[in-house]
């Protein structure tokens, strides 16, 4: 498959361009501050001597093309800011360093990732298998029961807020109903079930708004489908109901779902920022907010490149799926 | 000139004409006609029930209780119609009802500035082709590409405390809201640009600008005008999240989203679950709203909002 080949090489060189752009934009417009981070370190009182000194080691009396450059070269080799005994070593990959919490901000992110990425992850194959089979089954059933439910469970999910539906769901199952923990992350290394138990709630608050979209989508695209003519001849060629319905309706459905999950990759991480909110769980957002709150420039730089990475590669992802479903995509 | 064409329904009188039957869209207009003429009597309303969303009243708290209101449903009386805010004791009606015109007023703003600069960018870009088509095609994947809430938040640091934070969410939401709007405008415009009465127009040398504005345009108003009911919620919403997380309308300006943020402890605590009720149904139903009525305009308009690329 030489075609395809040639598609993803093509994909990787425009993803690679992307991310270069972007990660200089956002780091043009974070340095363009006010907001200096030397002067919140180097504290009180601030001589002009002691200011210089905190600037020249954090590599900030550079010019800001120059420090974008470290920046990237951080990311491949590491970064060391200072010199001798006192000299700070951040680690490849190095997304920069925290000095209010005296910590790369790498390590930063990689000890609340686990908790954003369970919500994010788990939320999302739930509410795949929850949306496109609902919209599968409201479109089997046109107009009757089973498809007004679906649709009405698909309007209340297109408007409610999602952190106002996951305070609710913790109020009726957390409270009221006592059945699972209302708050808090347990690793997945320490004990899966509680990991798992702790989280069915946030996926599920997480998956019913979001598999919403996904029904209507579903329900949409498989109407259109099943009144095809391959469908037909399916048919009358004698394959069972089952076979038609997934072999030959829901493939052709399938490459508007992909892209749409391709679009809604970029809002699941400000989903699980919400839900982690709500459900008080430590994890990037909580990270992000508070570095907000402190003017901890390098954490916020460090987060806001690292997830438009993490969408960046995940739409890579998703383009390379769609060009094996659809080959007039990766020809085209 | 025959009577057939001066007697012929136009289709956006058609349109509307579906709307009115279609159920859904009806209960969607008339709420949403309902939260907009709260929202734009909210000063008066407020008035009217004698109060502002500023005052403290801590003589209607129960120490005992950690300051939560006296008296039943969250402190509901004849003065305070919604009850009052725990901690506080301000009045909770005042605070609902001009939280609902920051929310309507953000999300109005953000629309209409989307959908004038996403319209025009969006058709130009059919219309022009070429260059200016390829640099907004992949500008268009570069703001989808990005995490919007995180950058949002992220935002927060580097925009100096002088700019009024409502007009900083108003900018964000609309820099990264403009963007689908165009790239939907742009598919619907291009399969306009190669029909005859563009080409006639442009035969008798029509200005681009005057073929954008006086042809193109009208043709597309059902999309537009689809599109631009559909986002409203969105933005609605989107608002709300900030003002959740603390990074939105700062206080003491009345926002749904940050009471709800707010009442989260006390309705953990079962001290004053009302505290949530009240700003959580005025958003679910301003959302509902805006929902049911962008859905009724779409079938009424019959646009196919394909996500093509």
């Amino acid at each position: 498959m030489p075609g395809i080949v040639w598609f993803v090489v093509r994909r990787l060189f425009a993803t690679v361009l992307v991310m270069l752009a972007l990660s200089l934009a956002v780091y043009l417009i974070f340095y363009a501050i006010p907001a200096d981070p030397a002067h919140l370190s180097c504290g009180k009182p601030c001589t002009p001597d002691r200011l210089e000194q905190a600037r020249h080691f954090m590599q900030l009396d550079q010019s800001t093309i120059q420090q974008y450059l470290n920046f990237l070269r951080g990311i491949f080799a590491g970064r060391t800011f200072g010199d001798g005994p006192a000299a700070v070593r951040c680690e490849a990959p190095c997304f920069g360093y925290s000095f209010p919490l005296g910590r790369p901000v790498t390590t930063l992110i990689a000890d609340r990732l686990p908790v954003t990425a369970s919500i994010a992850l788990g939320a999302a194959v739930l509410w795949l298998l929850i949306g496109v089979s609902l919209g599968v089954i409201a479109a089997l059933n046109r107009g009757r029961l089973l498809d007004r439910l679906s649709v009405g469970v698909a309007l209340i999910g297109v408007s409610t807020p999602s952190f106002l539906l996951g305070l609710l769901a913790i109020l009726a199952f957390g409270f009221w109903l006592n059945m699972v923990p209302v708050n808090g992350y347990v690793p997945f290394t320490e004990s899966p079930v509680d990991w798992a138990w702790h989280l069915v709630t946030p996926w599920l608050v997480l998956a019913v708004l979001q598999a919403a979209s996904y029904i209507r989508l579903t329900r949409a695209q498989m109407l259109e489908e099943l009144n095809l003519d391959h469908i037909t001849t399916a048919r009358a060629k004698g394959a069972g109901e089952a076979r038609v319905v997934v072999t030959h309706g829901l493939r052709g459905a399938l490459v508007p779902i992909v892209t749409l999950f391709g679009l809604d990759l970029g809002g699941l991480l400000g989903g699980a920022i919400l839900t982690e909110k709500v459900f008080s769980m430590q994890g990037l957002g909580e990270l992000l907010i508070s570095a907000v709150g402190q003017l901890d420039v390098a954490v916020v730089v460090g987060v806001t490149l690292f997830s438009a990475f993490l969408i960046i590669l995940a739409n890579l992802v998703v383009d390379i799926v769609h060009g094996a479903l659809d080959p007039r995509v990766s020809h085209g | 000139m025959s009577s057939s064409v001066a007697g012929a329904v136009s289709p956006t009188r058609q349109a509307l004409r579906r709307v009115r039957r279609d159920r859904s869209a009806r209960v969607g207009l008339v709420l949403v006609a309902a939260l907009i003429v709260v929202a734009a009597a909210s000063p008066l309303l407020v008035k009217l029930s004698g109060q502002d969303a500023y005052t403290y009243h801590i003589d209607l708290l129960d120490p005992a209780r950690g300051n939560a209101p006296l008296g039943s449903f969250g402190g509901v009386s004849a003065e305070h119609w919604f009850g009052v805010e725990p901690l506080t004791g301000r009045d909770l009606f005042s605070i609902v009802v001009l939280g609902l015109r920051t929310s309507l007023v953000i999300a109005i703003v953000v629309t209409v500035v989307t959908t004038v600069i996403g319209t025009l960018l969006g058709i130009t870009a059919a219309y022009v082709g070429g260059w200016f088509d390829a640099v907004l095609s992949r500008l268009l994947d570069f703001l989808f590409g990005f995490p919007q809430l995180v950058f949002m938040i992220a935002l927060g640091i580097i925009v100096p405390a002088k700019v009024p934070r409502t007009l900083l969410l108003i900018g964000v939401l609309s820099v990264f809201g403009w963007a689908g709007l165009a790239r939907l405008i742009r598919a619907q415009a291009r399969s306009l640009v190669t029909r005859e009465f563009v080409e006639a127009a442009r035969s008798v040398g029509s200005s681009g600008w005057w073929v954008i504005t006086r042809e193109l345009l009208p043709n597309l108003l059902g999309p537009v005008l689809v599109i631009a009911t559909l986002a409203i919620p969105g933005y609605i919403g989107a608002e709300a999240a900030l003002s959740f997380l603390g990074v939105g309308v700062p206080p003491p300006t009345p926002s749904l989203g940050r009471s709800i943020s707010d009442s989260i402890v006390w309705v953990y605590t079962g001290a004053d679950p009302w505290f949530m009720v009240f700003p959580g149904i005025a958003l679910f139903a301003a959302v509902l709203g805006f929902t049911l009525l962008g859905d009724g305009v779409r079938d009424a308009f019959d646009v196919r909002l394909r996500r093509t690329r």
